[in-house]
């Protein structure tokens, strides 16, 4: 197939994550965590708006409400490039971050006895 | 709404959102962080592809490779679903300092932490402590006993990380489900005493 010298099948694709991005590498803010919760918000495609196959990808797995490192599990690609995603699509209002619990990051008393409860529950 | 079942997708819980929670597992090289958190929960792989730190350019030797900017770093993460829209997610830091860049970003809004000790190598998890402690982010040493291991007395291992009275220590065996679930109980029943208490107090 290809008389490339240096890397032979056992090498993989050649694939450079950042290409994805157009070469950015840096994400709008840096609120969103592992474990915040990410859906779509079923919005129209803007007319503008060019979608890559990986941006499609997020969308298809976010149908659901899905934690980015769910996500970034998912999609395969390393959690840097997932990011610059996931801001273009919040940018273009198609994604939206909920917060991971209900009243912030730290979980309050609440949830720390319903995770007791399930933890000793398993 | 379309609630099919998959992988990934987290249940809403009736009148609300969904909820996740993380509970951090540090540790030395090969206490068994990875081990841990197979024995409890659903292991997931996770890429992070993340820009050498100025912390991490004074461990690492990029001699040589001048213009490497950026460095791979692979890590597992466990996750947990229960009942009512709640998951746990267990995220096993990496112990070397210089994947302290990863710490700060996984340290935001966890639960807690697990320190996991070997014994035979106690000095391991000094730097995890510290972290922890510096951080405020609540704690507990679990100290793993392999088989054939030497049995310590936790007071001594205590006395050995120099731990504040009020940080839990407890023994386990992380390949046992039983005993990494009562670890993760310890810890989470250790937070929810701090916050309890901080609640009464102010």
């Amino acid at each position: 197939m290809s008389n490339d010298r240096w890397l032979d099948e056992d090498a993989g694709p050649i694939f450079r994550p950042y290409t994805v991005t157009r070469g950015r590498t840096r994400p709008r803010d840096d609120t969103l965590d592992l474990i915040s919760l990410l859906e779509a918000t079923g919005l129209p495609v803007p007319r503008r708006t060019r979608l890559d196959p990986e941006h499609r990808r997020v969308l298809a797995v976010c149908a659901r409400p899905v934690t980015f490192a769910d996500l970034s599990s998912e999609i395969d690609l390393p959690v840097g490039v997932v990011r610059v995603l996931v801001d273009d699509l919040r940018d273009e209002n198609l994604l939206r971050v909920l917060r991971p619990t209900p009243t912030g990051d730290v979980p309050d008393e609440l949830v720390l006895r319903k995770l007791l409860h399930g933890l000793r529950a398993l | 709404m379309d609630y099919a079942h998959s992988d990934t997708a987290v249940r809403r819980p009736a009148g609300g959102p969904p909820i996740a929670a993380k509970i951090l597992v540090a540790g030395g090289f090969g206490v068994g962080k990875t081990t841990m958190v197979g024995a409890i929960s659903e292991i997931r792989p996770l890429r992070t592809e993340e820009l050498l730190s100025e912390r991490g350019t004074g461990v690492d030797d990029t001699t040589g490779v001048a213009g490497k900017t950026s460095t791979t770093v692979a890590m597992d993460f466990g996750r947990i679903t229960m009942g009512d829209g709640l998951v746990l997610y267990l995220f096993g830091t990496p112990g070397q300092q210089r994947f302290w860049f990863m710490w700060d970003e996984l340290a935001v809004g966890a639960v807690g932490a697990v320190v996991l000790a070997d014994v035979r190598r106690l000095a391991d998890c000094f730097a995890a402590v510290d972290y922890f402690e510096d951080r405020g982010t609540p704690f507990l040493v679990a100290v793993n006993c392999f088989d054939g291991a030497e049995r310590k007395d936790p007071a001594d291992v205590r006395i050995a990380l120099d731990l504040d009275p009020d940080v839990p220590l407890v023994m386990c065996d992380v390949r046992s489900r039983e005993s990494a679930k009562q670890v993760l109980i310890g810890m989470v029943e250790h937070v929810l005493a701090r916050t309890t208490a901080a609640a009464a107090g102010g």
